[in-house]
């Protein structure tokens, strides 16, 4: 299976989330910001960082990037896409997803070991976890506090599509302690914490992440 | 608009000059007017005085830096790549790797805009880094503030923590350590040194050479605003006074993301091979990069200042000269490979432009609008500035400030004494947790982060298959250095020294920054030149080679200079580091051992300071050839995996480095005071040469025998965990306190400073 990992001018955590698929053992193909070409790719995963700067509102100008067009497409008809940190935000933005990250209330940039529980597991990226699992994986980040109006709110809930919730303290702000979210579909998820950074405890705090790409590449079935 | 050509400047010899206002002395315009057999135009007069200045020509310096290049030019493992004279020297790490390292300082602009001045001082240092070919791979930050309850403090420290953040976090490179001190002596003087680690294959070194007749000068990067213009010379060279016009436009604006771009370019033109020499656009801007790249190549250079693109069109070719816009690269190519670097730049979104070609004239000439402005000889501009003996005496007031040792200072005697003592210390701001500081950096980034803070060194992966890697710590103590510059020196050498071993890491080589007030001032000339010698001095008795640094001087507020603050940066090697050893306790029934000899010192302690507010005495006795033996033992005990847990004892004492690692992962310790010595001694003084470890029941008689091998001292002196129940850190016959207890002391003092409130 080969997952593209899309590189936008100021991705940072593209190189990891291609390290965290070949760990999960899946094929990863790098796609550019600049090309309308998904080269055939079975997933995707929109990777951190600040793409083209993100001085204006975060993900805003990724969204219009060329390779965008094939992807939001793509998307609709099912194929896999996970956005991590700022590809969370290019999501939102490009209204694959709905609700939007503002902020942290608490106006820092955070970096920290954080607590999440895995709430829906009928998810492209999420088949490989059970339901209510705890993990541990990072998060770093200046805007990452999820907002919604109540009604999409309650959509969400309702339908079971908040993927993963913080535990242990709200460290941003997000509405009903959102971490990420997923498509009515299910194969669209956007998550702020860094699941590629949890895949390896040489360079991480635990392995919890790696079940994301697992679960995508059909390499570990749910228990 | 006027412009002052060279056919002008030698038609009106008597026209006046401000060199004054450019911060030259009334010799060096006349030796520039020597040097040029004509008075300077404007724009020559605007290279020398940023080229001159303290900042970019360490006039003061120089004549003692010498004893560094006197080193051996080798690490214990090989010789240097390249020595100091470079950008950074480079370091081989084994494997066909090579790592360069330096830590720059940027206090003057972190005062007159923290979070700009913060911001591009990891920019400046992160180019420097990419400039010898290296990937820059981490970054790191020692800062000093005034007093942490002072209201400045709250204005500078969290700009600064944000300036840091918001460009490392954007850049992508993973902050790994670094210090935050306070004292009294920074405020209105805070000191903002930045570090950059790269990592690059033997075969990519590039050097700083404008080499090759006809080869072509390639600008790229942001446009050259107006922005820093002077910076250098006005800021760094100048000391804070109480009057005078704001200073604020000298200061530069930071854009993290075109830097990012930057990098991932420099690193495809180096890729392909296509570049002959590069140059990165730091403090002197173009100014700097011309003279420097023409004076170490072929010696001539022409430059259309036209072709430079600019964000305001309004500048005149003083100002472009002068100009330090930020995250702009200089690179000679051959005219065949021009049309490939182009492409790629483009590729990146970066603008390029050639702005010039070498030449075999042996002048820098610069030409605006078809007529010749700059027409000097590189070398005079980049490498023979002016050079002072600046008198120097050992102050009347040290002997004074020796001989008020702490003896007379009152100690805790009950254990009830001793308990409050433990939780007042290590609440105070400069033992307290780091986190709400180290935080709002991103450590995980580029995925080889194998430690940072609060760990004693950073370590950073190096290659993926072979877990190579290398380890950096920096420290500074500016209250031993205070009282005695040699020996405070040797002990922030000795610190880091320790703290690259004490993660499993051989130390390979030395960085610093040296952080002083007025060269002016004979005191703090002595203050400087001995602090010089004892690093020099230092590293001949480690074995270790200066690879690099940075003199900031006029770090002072009117009469008063801050603490003289060289701050030391040891590099180390790991050929693996899934057996990196980290700081915290983490199996219970592990022997606690304490490595070296405790003495009654305090002289500059940290208990003296929060609990008398007193500096006076000598500092700890240092002794480098313990410190070789405990590194050796430190990282043969990683080697052998015959230690699970170690931490550097320093600041705070014992019960610091003991408190640190029962916090790490919440698990407790009990410890025994040793007969035969006061207990407040044990867990309070400053001795330095010493660690606590951590080891297996199993591996006890081989890792004492490593230690007797060497006759090295070790005591037993407790136990990992506790005997049931809630975790706590006991000293038997003296005092036990929860770790939910110390926790709170330990975290609660930064945030409850710092941290803004949350929004509504």
């Amino acid at each position: 299976m080969r997952i593209g990992v899309v590189t936008f001018p100021g991705s940072l955590d593209d190189g990891d989330a291609a390290r965290a698929v070949r760990l999960a053992g899946g094929e990863t193909v790098s796609l550019w910001h600049g090309d309308a070409d998904l080269h055939g790719v079975d997933a995707v995963v929109l990777p951190g960082g600040f793409s083209y700067g993100d001085y204006l509102r975060c993900g805003a100008i990724a969204r219009f990037a060329p390779v965008m067009q094939p992807l939001v497409g793509a998307a609709r008809a099912g194929l896999p896409v996970l956005g991590i940190c700022n590809g969370f935000q290019i999501l939102c933005e490009s209204h694959l997803l709905p609700g939007a990250l503002i902020r942290n209330d608490h106006r820092t940039f955070l970096c920290r070991d954080q607590r999440l529980r895995v709430d829906s597991v009928a998810t492209a990226w999420t088949s490989a976890y059970e339901t209510g699992t705890e993990i541990v994986v990072p998060l770093k980040n200046g805007e990452g506090g999820y907002v919604a109006d109540e009604r999409t709110l309650d959509e969400l809930e309702g339908e079971g599509r908040v993927v993963v919730r913080y535990l242990g303290g709200n460290p941003n702000g997000s509405h009903r302690d959102i971490a990420g979210i997923t498509n009515a579909r299910g194969n669209v998820v956007g998550l702020m914490p860094h699941p590629e950074h949890a895949v390896d405890t040489l360079t991480g705090p635990t392995t919890d992440g790696l079940g994301m790409f697992e679960s995508v590449l059909g390499s570990r079935v749910a228990p | 608009m006027t412009v002052d050509t060279v056919k002008h400047a030698a038609e009106t010899p008597e026209h006046p000059q401000p060199w004054a206002e450019l911060g030259l002395r009334g010799e060096e315009y006349a030796r520039i007017r020597e040097i040029l057999g004509r008075r300077p135009t404007s724009s020559e007069l605007a290279m020398y005085s940023v080229m001159w200045s303290e900042h970019c020509s360490y006039k003061s310096s120089k004549i003692h830096l010498r004893r560094f290049g006197e080193l051996a030019q080798q690490t214990p493992v090989g010789k240097l790549l390249a020595g100091m004279g470079e950008n950074a020297g480079v370091v081989d790490v084994g494997q066909g790797y090579a790592v360069t390292f330096k830590v720059e300082s940027h206090n003057h602009p972190s005062y007159v805009e923290p979070h700009q001045g913060a911001a591009t001082g990891v920019g400046g240092i992160v180019r420097d880094i990419l400039a010898m070919g290296a990937r820059p791979v981490a970054v790191m930050d020692s800062l000093r503030f005034g007093p942490a309850a002072a209201p400045d403090t709250a204005r500078v420290l969290p700009a600064v923590v944000a300036g840091i953040g918001a460009y490392g976090n954007c850049l992508g490179l993973p902050n790994i350590g670094g210090e935050v001190v306070f004292d009294p002596a920074y405020a209105g003087n805070p000191l903002v040194n930045a570090l950059c680690v790269g990592v690059m294959r033997h075969e990519d070194l590039h050097l700083a050479h404008a080499s090759g007749v006809g080869n072509l000068v390639v600008l790229y990067g942001a446009r050259t605003g107006g922005d820093g213009i002077g910076g250098v010379s006005v800021l760094a060279s100048e000391t804070f006074g109480d009057e005078g016009p704001s200073k604020r436009p000298s200061v530069q604006v930071g854009d993290p993301f075109t830097e990012k771009l930057l990098i991932e370019c420099t690193l495809a033109l180096f890729a392909e091979g296509l570049v002959v020499g590069i140059q990165d656009l730091g403090g002197a801007g173009l100014s700097c990069a011309t003279s420097e790249l023409a004076s170490a190549g072929e010696g001539g250079m022409h430059v259309v200042l036209d072709r430079v693109p600019l964000r305001d069109p309004t500048l005149a070719p003083e100002e472009i000269l002068m100009s330090e816009s930020q995250e702009r690269m200089m690179a000679v190519v051959a005219p065949a490979a021009i049309d490939r670097v182009l492409e790629i730049c483009a590729r990146w979104d970066v603008d390029a432009s050639v702005v010039g070609e070498v030449t075999d004239s042996g002048r820098l000439t610069i030409e605006w609008r078809g007529e010749t402005v700059v027409d000097v000889p590189p070398r005079t501009v980049a490498h023979e500035g002016p050079v002072y003996e600046r008198p120097y005496a050992r102050p009347f007031w040290q002997d004074d400030l020796q001989a008020a040792g702490p003896s007379s200072l009152a100690r805790p005697a009950h254990p009830d004494d001793l308990r409050a003592t433990l939780l007042r210390m290590i609440a105070s701001p400069n033992l307290c947790s780091r986190a709400w500081v180290t935080d709002q950096y991103d450590r995980y980034v580029l995925g080889n982060t194998v430690l940072a803070q609060p760990e004693d060194s950073g370590m950073i992966r190096v290659d993926e298959q072979t877990a190579l890697g290398v380890a950096l710590a920096t420290d500074a103590n500016g209250r031993y250095a205070k009282l005695d510059p040699y020996v405070g020196t040797q002990l922030a050498l000795a610190e880091a020294h320790r703290n690259v071993a004490a993660v499993g890491a051989l130390p390979l080589a030395v960085t610093n920054c040296l952080n002083f007030g007025s060269p002016e001032d004979p005191d703090v000339m002595w203050q400087f030149a001995e602090a010089v010698r004892g690093l020099a001095d230092g590293c001949r008795a480690l074995g270790l080679p200066v690879t690099g640094g940075n003199v900031s001087l006029y770090n002072q507020t009117a009469a008063a200079a801050v603490l003289p603050t060289p701050v030391v940066g040891v590099l180390g090697v790991l050929d693996d580091v899934t057996r990196r050893t980290p700081s915290g306790f983490r199996t219970p029934g592990q022997t606690i051992y304490l490595l070296g000899t405790t003495r009654d010192e305090f002289g500059g302690s940290e208990w003296a300071h929060v609990e008398h507010d007193h500096l006076g005495g000598r500092p700890p006795a240092v002794d480098l050839d313990a410190e070789r033996a405990l590194a050796e033992i430190l990282v043969r005990g990683s080697r052998d995996r015959l230690v699970e847990a170690a931490h550097d004892v320093s600041d705070g004492g014992l019960a610091q480095a003991l408190v640190e690692s029962c916090l790490r992962y919440g698990i407790g310790a009990r410890v025994a005071v040793p007969a035969g010595i006061d207990p407040f001694v044990f867990l309070f003084a400053e001795s330095a040469a010493r660690a606590v470890v951590a080891v297996p029941r199993s591996a006890e008689a081989r890792f004492t025998d490593l230690c007797s091998a060497r006759g090295y001292p070790y005591q037993e002196i407790g136990v990992v965990g506790d005997a049931a129940g809630t975790p706590v850190l006991e000293v038997r016959e003296q005092f036990s306190v929860p770790l939910a207890e110390l926790r709170v002391a330990f975290e609660s003092t930064l945030p409850a400073l710092f941290a803004p409130a949350a929004a509504p």
